[in-house]
């Protein structure tokens, strides 16, 4: 099925990815290369097959209760984590007003 | 001294650093010296000279302590895709640069604990996303590798881990990691006439490496010779519980249980592998590839994987299905670069920054990741796409069931030309046509040199295993490696 650039610019949107008018109109033509190359999934017979879940079986383990069992990924790191961050502020991520 | 000590392997490096021949200094600084002498490769985006000297003084003290480690006076190259703590990672991209992570992926911090150095961080393509290292936000990696025609035409060093690839075969590092979430470790490794392997999903923690395709993406090492794989994912593998698909199972010793003797064992040659209108060069290093494993004392026998050419179109479906998930969370809050146009809200801000960040080929599959998993669209792509990738574990499961490995070529081409295939996305994609199954299905599988093509340039053999048996992969890539006797390298131009 192919799509226009009216659905470029909503897939775009969707995305968060701003998109100018000439980058949707170059991005229709390439998408739908791509997306008409990978319909012949459709031929493929697929009754009664489970779509794959973990390609090596593998069961989700649960990590003790305990706090800070991984100083790596436990809390009391707040310096390390805003170090990155393009604008902290107060210990916080600051972002542009969000409510009027 | 008068070896050339860059021209050492890492087995080689860490024998002969234990036996007292040169000091784990001397390998540092004539490493450094290569990196910083190859500019023209671009193959390094960060240079940490300092860290490589750290570590080899480190392996200096522990041999005169006697308290040497496997990996001591061993200098390597970091893919910039791992997570280290104090230097720039940036996955390639402009949305990480200046990206300073406060911690150490699993892998890189095990070869450390291993005695490793760090030469530098290593190019690639843009988030793993890419067979050339062209979609790279710090340039294009060349590969040292020409065409024997006269001409000077820069060739690809494969991709993603086209930094990687292209380091080794100049002898900037004796090895480096890689990942490879569709091929990217074996194509560069056959680019560029050196080994590598992705071993079995879940055999290296992905903790601290910059998401892609998770359910795709694994840790390998990549360098000259077989015996370096194995010393090497030795040291990358293990158990780790901060990554949910880790394994948990011992890590063998693969290094000791080398061996090249195939008596008993069976290689599975799969029929649809034979492309019409393949490169002959290609299809002429896979008989003689054959031959060789005969040789060795292997049967052979045809298989059949009756759904590799579906194996593709379900990859680009996946794959950036779950880049469009993973890239998500570069939304100019937390981390990386911020696009704050004047007066712009929270949403523009998220719009601006991701097409300010993400290069082209990027936003590519987060738009196709986006649309396939969209309302309305998630079952007839998605659902279906992940049907198909059952059927091809299953096919390789009944492949294995009359054979313990299968030997088929890495890449359909050798190393094309930097621009050649940039102007069309889907001929890029059907490079990967022969590494992609393998990912699909989680397995072992890793690309030797076996030969040069008509143009002098290397071309891969690539050996795939059942899940676990690294080891059987290692061995039947010795056998080749042995009978192929390639010692072929790129002449320094750079």
């Amino acid at each position: 099925m192919a799509i226009d650039q009216a659905t470029v610019r909503k897939i775009a949107s969707l995305a968060r990815i701003a998109i100018s008018d000439a980058e949707a109109a170059a991005m229709e033509g390439e998408l739908n290369g791509i997306l008409g190359w990978v319909e012949q999934l459709g031929e493929v017979d697929v009754t009664g097959v489970e779509p794959m879940t973990a390609v090596i079986p593998n069961r989700l383990r649960l990590r003790e209760d305990v706090v800070d069992a991984d100083p790596l990924t436990g809390g009391n790191r707040r310096d390390d984590i805003l170090a990155n961050a393009p604008a902290p502020q107060h210990g916080f991520f600051g972002v542009p007003k969000v409510i009027e | 001294m008068m070896t050339d000590l860059t021209n050492l392997t890492v087995a080689q490096i860490r024998d002969g650093h234990r036996a007292g021949d040169f000091s784990a200094v001397e390998v540092a600084e004539a490493f450094n010296a290569n990196v910083a002498g190859a500019k023209a490769l671009n193959a390094f985006i960060v240079e940490t000279p300092d860290h490589a000297i750290a570590a080899a003084k480190a392996a200096d003290a522990d041999r005169a302590a006697g308290t040497l480690k496997p990996l001591s006076g061993v200098p390597i190259g970091m893919k910039d895709l791992f997570c280290t703590n104090g230097v720039q990672t940036t996955a390639a991209s402009h949305m990480l640069e200046g990206f300073v992570p406060r911690y150490e992926s699993t892998v890189s911090q095990k070869l450390w604990d291993a005695g490793a150095g760090m030469l530098g961080k290593l190019n690639l393509d843009q988030f793993a996303m890419g067979s050339s290292n062209e979609t790279s936000y710090f340039g294009n990696v060349i590969s040292p590798w020409r065409r024997k025609d006269g001409g000077n035409a820069a060739l690809a060093p494969g991709g993603s881990s086209g930094g990687s690839s292209s380091a080794i075969a100049a002898r900037l590092c004796p090895a480096a990691t890689g990942t490879d979430t569709g091929g990217s470790i074996r194509q560069p490794a056959a680019f560029t006439g050196i080994s590598g392997i992705k071993p079995t999903y879940g055999r290296c923690s992905r903790w601290g490496i910059v998401a892609f395709a998770s359910s795709l993406d694994q840790a390998g090492p990549m360098a000259r010779d077989v015996r370096d794989c194995a010393i090497m994912l030795e040291n990358m593998a293990g158990f780790d519980p901060k990554d949910a698909t880790s394994l948990n199972l011992p890590v063998p010793n693969w290094e000791a249980a080398l061996s090249s003797d195939l008596k008993g064992k069976t290689v599975g040659i799969p029929k649809e592998y034979r492309l019409d209108g393949i490169d002959p060069d290609i299809d002429a290093m896979w008989d003689a590839g054959i031959a060789m494993l005969k040789d060795a004392g292997a049967n052979v026998v045809e298989i059949s994987l009756p759904h590799t050419k579906y194996a593709l179109p379900a990859y680009y479906i996946i794959a950036p299905a779950e880049a469009s998930s993973n890239l998500a969370r570069y939304d100019g809050v937390r981390y990386g670069l911020r696009d704050l146009p004047q007066g712009a809200g929270l949403q523009d801000m998220y719009a601006a920054t991701r097409a300010d960040g993400f290069g082209p080929e990027v936003k590519r599959r987060i738009m196709i990741g986006t649309y396939v998993l969209s309302a309305g669209f998630y079952d007839a792509y998605y659902t279906q796409a992940q049907k198909v990738r059952t059927l091809i574990a299953r096919d390789f499961e009944q492949a294995f069931a009359s054979c313990d490995v299968i030997l088929a070529p890495t890449a359909p081409s050798a190393a094309f030309g930097l621009g050649e295939k940039m102007a069309d996305p889907l001929a890029m994609y059907l490079n990967d046509v022969f590494a992609v199954p393998a990912s699909l299905a989680g397995l072992p599988a890793m690309s030797v040199p076996a030969a040069l093509n008509r143009e002098g340039l290397p071309l891969g053999l690539q050996i795939i295993g059942k899940a676990f048996d690294e080891q059987g992969v290692l061995n039947a890539g010795l056998a080749i490696e042995e009978r192929a006797g390639f010692t072929a390298r790129a002449e320094k131009w750079w």
